[in-house]
């Protein structure tokens, strides 16, 4: 743990975070903190709770007991929306988009509380230039824009991954959470995404669970490592790779190293 | 009974089913028919069966293909198929009520309590529906049967590679509640009335039931339908209005008031909607009902 | 499809205004007049209904409970009008209705919406009964069996305009019909329209990009309330008598018919779903008792091969058209339209030779079942090859589609 930063350095911070389900412990009193900026990876074998992790984080599930703050407020079993509105925005492990509107209409819906839209039935949205040119943009930096009028449901695999995270930055959240961005996907399209994600979490706070080593070591600036709810590791790569602790638990349980 | 066929199916499949009064209503039509022929007791077994096939094939050639499209489909479908089995039922039988009585084996009175003749063939509906309801708790917890449909329910894909043939589990799980449904309908056609507007008497108070107690809960069920019940004969039995009460409260309204048709309703007259509003209130206060698990 | 009032929309809006204007001088009969009128309600009603069902993906069947209390708060408003208790022209009144559908639909909306889904749709239902069950409780609001009885020209004539004469009860229907449907296709192209059409595809992704889905739909339901208001303001126009059947199960039942069998894909499919039903319903119920058993059959095959409804087939077919292909898929078309319509004949026989079936014996009803039967297995046989060679017409002509666009 590095503590000793001030709270509001910390994008996200989580103090003895756990969570059951039923009998069942997933999270076992995890405290994190990511500082604002950094590119935090956060790796461990199936089933050690990294998507539990995200769903608390994001409000999907209230906790079992614990905190969490974004930027410094309290979020604890706040509602998505409203922690989504605090700045923070997430993608999913498994594609999770809008599959009858069309990729373009699926980014200007990202952007459209953001730009302060909400609920309004007054204005036309073609004459909304601002979301236009959002939406636009988002279009051009994930890459798909001979897509645009495509029904989002229609689209390739790697294409719809590509959508996922395009709704998610679309927002300018300044946290960003991506579950396996480049789960399933084949070696030249996980450079693709490697390079999106780079791209697109410029300036901002990226935490993400991946399970492909290759993508963890280029992108993260530090790792945790979650084995049966706890980090038992955090650090840089290079403290990582040298931790007692994670070889143990990775060689020890014979675990997935590489990939899924 | 009825509310516990249509928890099955809706529990077990997911899907619920608009038409499960109309299979209550035909499976008091197949009693009624099947009785001028072979008499009530042959009727009993046969007529639940029948309903039972009708069930199965509504599910092998319409919910399965819909079931694709989603559950609003699926709702769709079972909403048209009410329609359907109420007009084929006026086509057959007519609109008139058909003579379909208890038989004269039971029709006597078991005993009489406080000046209330207790028939023996309440009785009779009640051995039944508490014997089916402990008989197809106990299937569907303690046997392989049950065991290979709830796992089925949850893990299709998985049983299916087991070697189980998961489309005719479900079919069969359909039938079975719509069986259910027909047995219900065989003992409460010849108490109540037979005839086709039956179906939608019923129908909407075993929504009520479902709702109240919590969906996918045979348990929850059980207590609200016995809740509802209860609610509905206590407040027929109070002949009081809102103007007795206020009597009691000092408060005296004058008959030429405006307000006054609209508070010399009895408590008695508010029963249709009492177990609306129960279930309006549920929804409020607790929206996962009585025993409710399911989520959405 | 960028901007709302392009060209091609204008000319398409003008046009449909021309034809609600022309409609009653092509058809000046009594019974036409009041089977437009009915249209033109039934429209307003269909296409409120699918913002629900078609936009948000609520499934709601009990949609004629805010049609019904708009329409008897019309009457009592009317009827205040008459004893001189307050002044509103009656071309005014459809406000009073939607006011009240919204109201109702605000406060209903708020208890019903916290749930989508199966658990919406019985809730929705549980509510309608209640509502039907009340309205024979309180007779004095909804007048009992009889219902509540209004005069349309209690206001006196505002610039000559009176609605006695039918003509002029169509054309305010035709007024308010045009009114709510533009308002409702602009609500479509709104970001409240666009973010329903996301919570209707995935509610729980709206969450993580800001929105709370319950308060979507709540929105959605009290802006489809206030049209269906209107509509039912309408029917007490025409009327002149509104009695509780109009916010029974059957009224939402039959909404929900007509806008599934129109289709919910595109905005046009009620309109479609709404002429066709009303139509029929007024057609088919002057030949035969069986009326609603056609509708329950019309309803289930559309459910089992066309989920979209009528308007999906038909926009299925634009592309096609575009691409002058329709040629190709004739023969196929043809054989089926031909044994479709044999067997339809030869099951129309046996369902209504069952209606009469008590009535009639002898040799020649023998016969007449003979033939039905005989139709329907030749006509069953034919069809499905017809159907085979439809969809062999469809396979061929995708490559060249696709190529094409």
């Amino acid at each position: 743990m590095e503590l000793g930063d001030t709270m509001n350095r910390h994008a996200l911070s989580l103090i003895d975070v756990r969570k059951r389900f039923g009998q069942t412990k997933i999270i076992n009193g995890v405290n994190l903190e990511i500082v604002a900026g950094e590119r935090h990876a956060l790796i461990g074998p199936n089933g050690a709770g990294k998507s539990t992790l995200f769903n608390l984080i994001s409000g999907r599930f209230p906790v079992s007991s614990g905190s969490i703050a974004l930027n410094g407020s309290d979020i604890t079993n706040k509602e998505p929306q409203v922690i989504n509105r605090l700045g923070l925005s997430r993608s999913f492990q498994i594609t999770n988009i809008f599959p009858k509107l069309s990729v373009f209409e699926n980014l200007r819906c990202s952007v459209l509380w953001v730009l302060g839209y909400r609920y309004s039935f007054l204005r036309r949205i073609s004459a909304l230039r601002d979301a236009k040119e959002s939406a636009e943009r988002t279009l051009e930096m994930i890459g798909l824009k001979d897509r645009r009028e495509k029904m989002a449901g229609e689209l390739t695999y790697a294409e719809q991954r590509a959508l996922e995270i395009g709704i998610t930055i679309a927002s300018g959240a300044n946290v960003i959470l991506l579950d396996e961005p480049t789960a399933g996907m084949s070696r030249s399209e996980t450079d693709t995404a490697v390079e999106l994600i780079s791209r697109v979490t410029e300036g901002k706070t990226l935490l993400m669970v991946e399970h492909d080593m290759g993508v963890v070591f280029d992108l993260a600036d530090r790792i945790s490592v979650l084995v049966y709810g706890e980090v038992i590791a955090s650090g840089t790569p290079a403290e990582i790779r040298m931790s007692k602790k994670v070889q143990e638990a990775y060689l020890g349980t014979q675990i997935d190293g590489d990939e899924e | 009974m009825l509310s516990s066929g249509l928890t099955l199916i809706f529990s077990m499949m997911g899907v619920l089913n608009f038409a499960h009064a109309s299979f209550y209503m035909l499976g008091a039509y197949f009693a009624y028919q099947t009785g001028l022929v072979f008499g009530f007791w042959p009727a009993l077994f046969l007529a639940p069966i029948l309903v039972g096939v009708v069930g199965a094939i509504t599910e092998r050639y319409g919910l399965r293909k819909v079931h694709k499209f989603g559950h609003v489909a699926e709702l769709l479908f079972t909403f048209g198929l009410a329609y359907v089995i109420e007009e084929v039922v006026h086509l057959i039988w007519g609109r008139a009520p058909v003579d379909y009585r208890i038989p004269e084996s039971l029709n006597f009175t078991l005993f009489t309590l406080f000046n209330t003749q207790y028939p023996a063939y309440r009785a009779f509906m009640m051995i039944i529906s508490v014997g089916m309801l402990i008989s197809l708790f106990l299937v569907l917890t303690k046997t392989r049967i049950g065991l290979i449909v709830q796992a089925s329910l949850t893990h299709p894909d998985m049983v299916q590679a087991l070697g189980h043939n998961v489309p005719r589990v479900f079919m069969l799980v359909f039938a079975g509640g719509c069986a259910l449904a027909g047995l219900a309908g065989v003992l409460g056609g010849n108490l109540f009335i037979t005839e086709p507007g039956m179906a939608f008497a019923v129908g909407s108070i075993v929504f009520v039931v479902v709702v109240v107690g919590g969906m996918g809960s045979l348990v929850g069920a059980f207590i609200a339908s016995l809740l509802i019940g209860a609610i509905q004969t206590f407040s027929i039995g109070l002949d009081l209005s809102f103007i007795d009460l206020m009597g009691v409260l000092g408060v005296v309204i004058d008959s030429n008031s405006s307000w006054y048709a609209g508070l010399s309703i009895t408590i008695s007259q508010t029963a249709p909607v009492l177990p609306y509003l129960l279930m309006v209130l549920m929804l409020i206060v607790r929206p996962r009902g009585l025993m409710g698990t399911r989520e959405s | 499809m960028e901007r709302v009032f392009n060209k091609s929309r204008l000319i398409l809006w003008g046009s449909v205004a021309l034809v609600f204007a022309l409609l009653p001088l092509l058809f000046p009969g009594g019974f036409a007049l009041s089977m437009l009128s009915q249209l033109g309600i039934a429209i307003i009603f269909a296409l409120s209904y699918n913002m629900l069902l078609g936009q948000t993906g609520l499934l709601s069947f009990g949609h004629a409970v805010y049609f019904g209390l708009g329409a008897f708060m019309t009457a009592h408003a009317i009827n205040f009008v008459e004893e001189g208790a307050f002044g509103l022209p009656i071309s005014f009144m459809p406000l009073v209705g939607g006011l009240t559908g919204l109201v109702f639909s605000l406060f209903l909306g708020f208890v019903t919406t916290r749930r989508p889904g199966t658990p919406f749709a019985m809730i929705s239902l549980g509510i309608a009964e209640m509502v039907a069950a009340s309205a024979l409780m309180f007779t004095t609001f909804f007048g009992g069996e009889g219902g509540i009885v209004t005069d349309r020209t209690a206001g006196g004539a505002v610039w000559g305009v009176s609605y006695g004469p039918q003509v002029q009860v169509y054309y305010l229907i035709a007024v308010w019909c045009f009114i709510s449907m533009a308002l409702m296709f602009v609500i479509t192209r709104t970001p409240l329209g666009q973010i329903a059409n996301a919570v209707r595809d995935n509610p729980e992704r709206t969450q993580f990009i800001g929105y709370n889905p319950t308060r979507v739909r709540w929105i959605m339901m009290s802006l489809a309330g206030f049209f269906a208001g209107i509509g039912g303001a309408l029917t007490t126009i025409n009327y002149e008598i509104i009695t509780a059947e109009s916010l029974g199960l059957m009224a939402s039942g039959n909404v929900v018919l007509m806008a599934f069998i129109g289709g919910i894909g595109q905005f046009w499919g009620p309109i479609v779903g709404a002429v066709l039903v009303t139509f029929l319903q007024s057609a088919l119920s002057n030949f035969t008792q069986a009326w609603l058993l056609y509708f329950g059959l019309l309803f289930l095959l559309i459910i089992l091969f066309s989920p979209g409804g009528i308007s999906s087939l038909i926009a299925m077919h634009g592309p096609l058209w575009r691409a002058g292909m329709m040629k190709r898929l004739m023969p196929s078309y043809v054989s089926a339209l031909c044994s479709g319509g044999v067997t339809l004949i030869g099951i129309i026989g046996v369902i209504e030779l069952l209606y009469r079936g008590t009535l009639l014996v002898g040799v020649h009803v023998a016969f007449t079942w003979i033939v039905a039967g005989f139709l329907v297995l030749v006509g069953a046989f034919f069809l499905r090859r017809a159907i085979r060679s439809v969809a062999q017409a469809w396979e061929d002509l995708s490559p060249d589609l696709a190529k094409w666009s």
